[in-house]
């Protein structure tokens, strides 16, 4: 949607979806501060030599107050305020309600750098390529401080922040390179933690992934999931000292304590470096807490390989499950696996060639290949190995 | 008969280097002890006037610094960790030890007894304590600046401050967490005078607007300082013990912090700009010689904006991962603040409607005041539209933004506050000239350097960047200006420490009334002996009454065209 080319004056290329909007917004503050400028200064310089002093000693009558006029300038400059406020929320609306049908990466921030994972597994740091007319999907935590995720030609930013999850989204509209920022002040070399999001078109983006496809993150976190022996409590098949996590991711999830919680990427991450903060009903407060022995890409890989495990999709009904904070900004979805089959790219490909984020095995039990065949196998083992 | 209003405006040519004919709080004594063992709120306000300009002036060494730094793209002038420390201390020297104290400690101290027709502050001892504590926490920060330095930004984010910052966090939070004590002492002593002190007659409608202005100061000074003063006291607990309140490692919330701090840190903003309305309000009403258009709706809309100020706090952190609707609260109710302060701006200009206008630097100061905060202001209301605020915030727009409130509003507010009060403070008049002509160099010199970053901040570039990218031309003309314009406002900076303080010594000797005004203030010598009135005047005016009331004129149908009357029509008849 671009209301606006790109000859808004000093303003970065338009090169998403809601860039056009946010200039259109940004045209209309322009023009209504110009006006009351305008119309201010005017008035300052028209009365400063019109009623200029004339004579030292003239002293002119006081006016009176007019309620009629105070009535005026507070009610009209509030309906404009209002009109401002109400297209600000619907488009922040936009940009923090990440669709559902969205390609997923993963980023993590650290001091003073930026590494991305796609779908597929392939890795990057300082620069994103995505397709463009994608939507692109970030789920985003730090390893250190407070970064922020800010690409100009976009219009989008989100802080990143550790502990926690956020999400954001966009789909590029024009292959380019873009500039990169880290927008919250992170440390000395702040202004370093940049690159570029590569926007390229479809065909080349899938020769790119093409180029290092490795594990996807799913696959990773299976095996990180076998090394940590968490299938010594976690069994596939029944609940055994730990709650069964096939067809977990997007569940609502009943606490000990009465309350439920819908198991999306920051209930996942929490009950992994901090396992005590809930407790499942009907289970004992004996899990470790892994912090400091798993990174943040490995939780993201962990939280991959879980959700591969099956999903519910009974609370996606409403487009998807929220998160206890707030539902906003770290709204997730318990996405249906398919989206990243269905998009972005499988119909579109030539040739028939399906891309690695196609394939990426990070998908249901029903998916012959990658997660799902081996596991039952290699979790036995653990199994044995946990109880020896 | 005193020369109250209508005295022409005519200095008395004294002799160069003439001590004052009259006793009065400046010679009333000698030695250094009589300084700083006074309890003279006048002599108070110059031991802050002092200790203000001296951290303003280190602050603006470090703007300076910044500025050069940022004419290149690449970091080439200093160190990124040096950089990082010069905007850091910048903002702290500038906002807790110059932008906070300035008005409210040099002209509030001088000024709400002389205007209210008290003799002094309500508890002058504790007005004694309230310097002492400024200087001890900026002596403290000011250490742990030079020894160390700080590189958290002045807004100390958590858990960069509390975990991985190696600056001198917790000395430089010391310091402002001391200074603190300095602003709530000020601020129950005004409230208390304010409400127990005023003269006989003058009624709460009878008080100058900057009366009001700095009533609603004191309030945020009051409710809003404890909130900054424990939240530096749980940064220092995690920094110091380790126990989790901001680090997520500990079990803390980083965005906590960003409540907390924004929960004082955004009305703080309000303390800085309101004493500087209540001063444009004093000039334009003066300088006009109007009574202010719309007196009670100006006075409310100060406590409006001291009230709401508190509920605003989240339009700092719409990107923060705050929840969307919690965005959207804070953003509705900004619009809110946003219309008393169009309220003010509408009437200020109203005023001069008719008035009798002169263009003394004061009145520059103030209409300049005017111009600046509009654009500070409309731009705020591009903050906070939720949208658009995604792709701004954390920018030069942002940066660009606050000082146009900061600088443009505050300080513009401050120099012309302080060129009015000057023949009073000192009883000698400033060189008008010259002082115009500074008006001018720093009108000009302010918006080169901060206008430009407005499209900087919508191009993208983010704040506290030490270097930005070579490939983006426009981007470093856009610094260039900028810092071209940041020399000429430094320069024009000092025209007037030079000329007041040339002025001191040498300047015309400034009657009661120069300009002539309406207030108090100006019914007493210049400068005002200790005791401030000989005898407690008793009001029986209204605020800002040039001309009887009674003459006054209604504007809409029926309305008569003004005629401004040669020869004065003293409302001094009722002058005790």
């Amino acid at each position: 949607m671009q209301y606006f080319p790109s000859w808004v004056p000093f303003a970065p290329e338009q090169a998403s979806t809601l860039a056009g909007e946010v200039d259109a917004l940004y045209l209309y503050l322009v023009t209504i501060t110009l006006f009351f400028s305008v119309l201010i200064t005017g008035l300052i310089i028209f009365f400063a030599l019109k009623y200029r002093r004339r004579t030292p000693n003239e002293v002119p009558r006081p006016v009176a107050g007019s309620i009629t006029l105070e009535t005026l300038w507070t009610v009209i400059p509030l309906l404009i305020a209002m009109t401002i406020f109400a297209w600000g929320a619907s488009l922040y609306f936009k940009m923090y309600r990440v669709p559902t049908q969205a390609m997923d990466i993963f980023v993590v921030g650290k001091q003073w750098m930026w590494k991305f994972q796609h779908g597929g597994g392939q890795r990057e740091i300082n620069e994103l390529h995505v397709p463009v007319g994608s939507r692109v999907k970030l789920t985003m935590t730090t390893e250190d401080v407070i970064h922020s995720f800010y690409v100009p030609a976009f219009r989008i930013k989100a802080d990143v922040v550790p502990g926690r999850y956020t999400t954001t989204w966009f789909e590029a509209t024009k292959p380019g390179r873009y500039y990169l920022f880290c927008a919250e002040y992170c440390g000395t070399n702040h202004s370093g933690m940049g690159g570029y999001v590569v926007v390229m078109e479809r065909n080349d983006y899938q020769a790119w992934l093409g180029g290092g496809a490795t594990d996807s993150p799913a696959s990773q976190g299976q095996k990180l999931f076998s090394d940590l022996n968490c299938a010594t409590c976690h069994r596939n098949d029944t609940q055994d000292r730990g709650p069964m996590l096939a067809g977990l991711f997007g569940k609502t999830v009943q606490l000990d304590n009465g309350q439920t919680v819908i198991a999306d990427e920051t209930y996942i991450r929490e009950s992994i470096v901090n396992p005590r903060a809930k407790t499942v009903a009907g289970f004992q407060q004996i899990m470790p807490t892994y912090q400091g022995q798993v990174s943040e890409e490995q939780l993201l890989a962990l939280i991959s390989y879980i959700r591969s495990l099956g999903t519910t999709n009974d609370s996606g009904a409403g487009g998807g499950a929220t998160t206890g904070r707030d539902g906003g900004q770290q709204t997730t979805t318990g996405i249906n696996p398919d989206a990243q089959r269905s998009n972005p790219t499988g119909p579109t490909t030539p040739g028939g060639t399906r891309a690695p984020v196609s394939t990426a095995p990070d998908s249901t039990g029903e998916q012959p290949d990658g997660a799902n065949q081996p596991r039952s196998g290699r979790q036995q083992q653990q199994r044995s190995r946990g109880r020896q | 008969m005193s020369t109250a209003v209508g005295a022409p405006a005519t200095p008395i040519d004294a002799p160069r280097g003439v001590r004052f004919p009259h006793v009065n709080y400046l010679n009333a004594n000698y030695g250094i002890k009589s300084w700083l063992l006074t309890l003279d709120h006048k002599r108070i306000a110059l031991l802050y006037l002092a200790s203000v300009t001296f951290f303003f002036f280190l602050g603006g060494v470090y703007a300076i610094a910044i500025r050069l730094e940022l004419m290149t793209p690449a970091g080439d002038l200093v160190e990124s960790q040096t950089y990082n420390k010069l905007f850091t201390h910048h903002g702290v020297l500038m906002v807790f030890f110059f932008l906070i104290p300035s008005i409210p400690a040099i002209l509030g101290n001088f000024l709400i007894p002389l205007m209210i027709g008290a003799k002094d502050l309500a508890f002058p001892r504790l007005n004694l304590l309230s310097w002492y504590i400024y200087m001890a926490g900026g002596i403290i920060t000011l250490w742990a600046l030079l020894s160390g330095g700080v590189d958290t930004g002045w807004t100390f984010y958590t858990p960069f401050s509390t975990t991985f910052s190696n600056g001198y966090v917790v000395a430089a939070g010391l310091g402002i967490f001391v200074n603190g004590f300095s602003s709530i002492l000020t601020g129950l002593n005004f409230i208390v005078t304010i409400h127990t002190m005023r003269a006989p007659g003058m009624t709460w409608f009878r008080l100058p607007l900057f009366i009001w202005a700095h009533y609603a100061t004191s309030i945020i000074f009051i409710l809003g300082t404890p909130v900054i003063a424990i939240t530096i006291l749980l940064v220092a607990l995690e920094r110091l013990a380790r126990i989790g309140i901001f680090d997520p490692a500990l079990g803390g919330d980083p965005v906590l912090f960003q409540h907390l701090f924004w929960f004082y840190s955004h009305p703080a903003v309000y303390i800085m700009l309101l004493p500087s309305m209540g001063i444009v309000s004093e000039v334009i009403a003066t300088f006009s010689r109007k009574n202010i258009f719309g007196y009670t709706f100006v006075a409310f809309s100060s406590i409006a904006i001291a009230v709401f100020g508190f509920l605003v706090w989240g339009h700092h952190m719409f990107t923060s991962s705050q929840s969307i609707y919690a965005g959207m609260v804070f953003s509705f109710i900004s619009y809110a603040v946003a219309i008393p302060s169009a309220v003010k701006v509408f009437n200020w200009t109203a005023t001069l409607y008719k008035g009798s206008i002169s263009y003394d630097t004061p009145m520059l100061y103030a209409l300049a005041f005017i111009g600046l905060f509009l654009i500070g202001g409309m731009t705020g209301l591009f903050l906070a539209a939720l949208g658009l605020d995604v792709h701004v915030h954390d920018t030069y727009f942002v940066v660009a933004h606050f000082h146009y409130i900061m600088v443009g509003g505050a300080l513009m507010g401050y120099l012309g506050g302080m060129h009015y009060w000057w023949p009073k403070i000192t009883g000698r008049m400033y060189p008008e000239g010259w002082a115009r002509f500074a008006a001018l160099v720093i009108f000009v010199g302010f918006n080169l350097t901060f206008f430009p970053q407005f499209l900087l901040g919508y191009m993208g570039m983010p704040r506290r960047y030490h270097a930005y990218p070579v490939d983006a031309p426009v981007w470093q003309v856009l610094h260039v200006m900028s810092t071209s314009g940041a020399s000429i406002m430094g320069v024009g900076m000092l025209i007037p420490m030079v000329y007041f303080i040339w002025s001191m010594r040498y300047g015309k000797f400034a009657t009661a009334n120069p300009w002539p005004a309406t207030g108090l203030e100006w019914r007493t010598a210049s400068p005002p002996p200790t005791e401030n009135f000989g005898t407690t005047p008793v009001v029986t005016w209204e605020a800002y009454e040039f001309r009887p009331m009674e003459e006054t004129e209604v504007i809409g149908p029926g309305d008569t065209p003004a005629q401004p009357i040669d020869g004065m029509q003293p409302t001094d008849g009722k002058n005790p």
